[in-house]
């Protein structure tokens, strides 16, 4: 908790608050004071705090791989390397075990979306209010703010910005290779000619689009509904008094881990299966 | 809770992320594990390979082993016929040698006893002859008792 001098419900609506950059309306660019100025931004801002800890954590991933990269042998591993290796091992299975086409994407977007999202959404279990509070020092100590203005949320995929910008990008690679692989008039026809024939045209383009659109909705959704969830308890667990909250936030935190682990692995599943959907040639 | 910029730039940093995985990441360690892979696969099949050999080899030097054993078994058995037909053809020679040594030997003996006779029968005529003179004297013509002695003792 906070401060004694904030309610339950401002204590939640802080935590819950992105660090946002944006465009005032009256034109000049800066960070948002509170939330009713975040949303007076409109599309016109970025959520400072998503955006850099999503690239830490993304960079720190590619930086420790590249290095087991850059020690690759055929001599035995040890160590990291062979951490590395049998992470390697278990994507190259998955994509083995669901894609059929043949495409040298869609191995290395399974690892980095598996890696990424899970080290985001580990971001969960650090204690809910360490990173903001130091932020909240940092921000009033060095840069004279006032405390109640400085926000931070630390886990990049409760952010719907995350998960669709994510999905976004999958949707793309989905459209793109379908069109590759199928060719335009092949995509287009199996938008239109299925299920009904081609008497029931609207009707097909109707419930494929849907089901094309769905992908990437599905992906984002899920991912930011489950970790936006799991941060909301662990917001609530923290507005106890502090010598019960290990009690629960324990317990939560335990479960946690296998949600976070879960997650990326669902959405890196999915992301296999609709890239394996996109290289079929046939419907 | 806004949907803002951020969604942009989140996907663009995916995409780099992703190009930067597919481009230093992926390749250089899949390969190398494939290599570590295949290099164990080849080591386990020389071994298998090695053992095959092995049990070959050892087979091949039981047979020779054998067939070397009989070679030598014969060898000997020829060897031992042989030197009995040595010894056989040396008995032989030695036998036929002795009886030569032995006829000239004789032979020699034959010799010498004629020789030894005829001295002998020279000798007995000319002790007569010396006897009968020392007994008769004068009575005896030297010359014809001598001729008549000589032949009385080639008579003997």
């Amino acid at each position: 908790m906070a401060s004694g001098e904030l309610t339950s419900g401002a204590y939640i609506k802080h935590h819950l608050q992105n660090l946002t950059y944006g465009k005032f309306p009256d034109g000049h660019w800066g960070f948002a004071e509170n939330a009713i100025e975040a949303k007076e931004m409109g599309f016109m801002a970025f959520h400072v705090d998503t955006l850099g800890f999503s690239f830490i954590l993304g960079a720190l991933f590619l930086f420790l791989f590249a290095q087991a990269a850059k020690r690759a042998s055929i001599d035995a591993p040890s160590g990291f390397q062979n951490f590395v290796e049998s992470v390697i091992d278990f994507i190259d299975e998955n994509v083995r075990g669901s894609f059929n086409g043949k495409n040298p994407l869609v191995a290395p977007l399974a690892l980095t979306t598996f890696i990424w999202i899970m080290l985001m959404n580990t971001m969960d279990l650090v204690p809910v209010d360490w990173l903001p509070v130091l932020a909240q020092k940092i921000g009033a100590g060095i840069f004279g703010i006032d405390p109640h203005h400085v926000f931070l949320k630390v886990v990049p995929t409760t952010d719907p910005n995350m998960t669709f910008g994510m999905s976004i990008g999958i949707f793309l690679l989905i459209l793109y290779y379908s069109v590759r692989e199928k060719g335009l008039g092949s995509f287009i026809g199996e938008l239109t000619l299925h299920p009904f024939g081609k008497w029931m045209l609207p009707a097909n383009l109707f419930l494929e689009g849907v089901n094309l659109l769905a992908k990437p909705v599905s992906l984002a959704l899920r991912l930011f509904g489950n970790m936006y969830a799991g941060e909301m308890i662990f917001i609530l667990i923290a507005l106890l008094p502090f010598w019960i909250q290990w009690s629960l936030s324990l317990p939560w935190a335990i479960f946690h881990i296998l949600i976070v682990l879960l997650q990326a692995f669902i959405f890196m599943t999915l992301v296999v299966v609709y890239m394996d959907m996109a290289h079929q040639k046939e419907h | 809770m806004n949907i803002n910029l951020t969604l942009v730039g989140e996907t663009i940093m995916f995409a780099m992320f992703v190009w930067f995985c597919m481009k230093f990441i992926w390749p250089p360690l899949v390969e190398a594990m494939a290599a570590r892979k295949k290099s164990i696969e080849d080591g386990l099949q020389a071994a298998e390979r090695g053992k095959e050999e092995h049990a070959q080899a050892q087979k091949n030097a039981g047979e020779l082993l054998a067939s070397t054993k009989n070679q030598a078994a014969d060898i000997i058995a020829n060897a031992d016929k042989q030197a009995n037909v040595m010894i056989d053809n040396a008995k032989g020679a030695a036998s036929e040698e002795a009886d030569k040594i032995k006829a000239h030997a004789k032979a020699e003996l034959d010799q010498e006893i004629v020789k030894a006779r005829n001295e002998l029968k020279g000798q007995v005529s000319t002790l007569v002859m010396q006897g009968v003179n020392s007994v008769l004297e004068k009575e005896v013509d030297a010359k014809t008792h001598k001729d008549m002695l000589s032949k009385l003792s080639k008579s003997l």
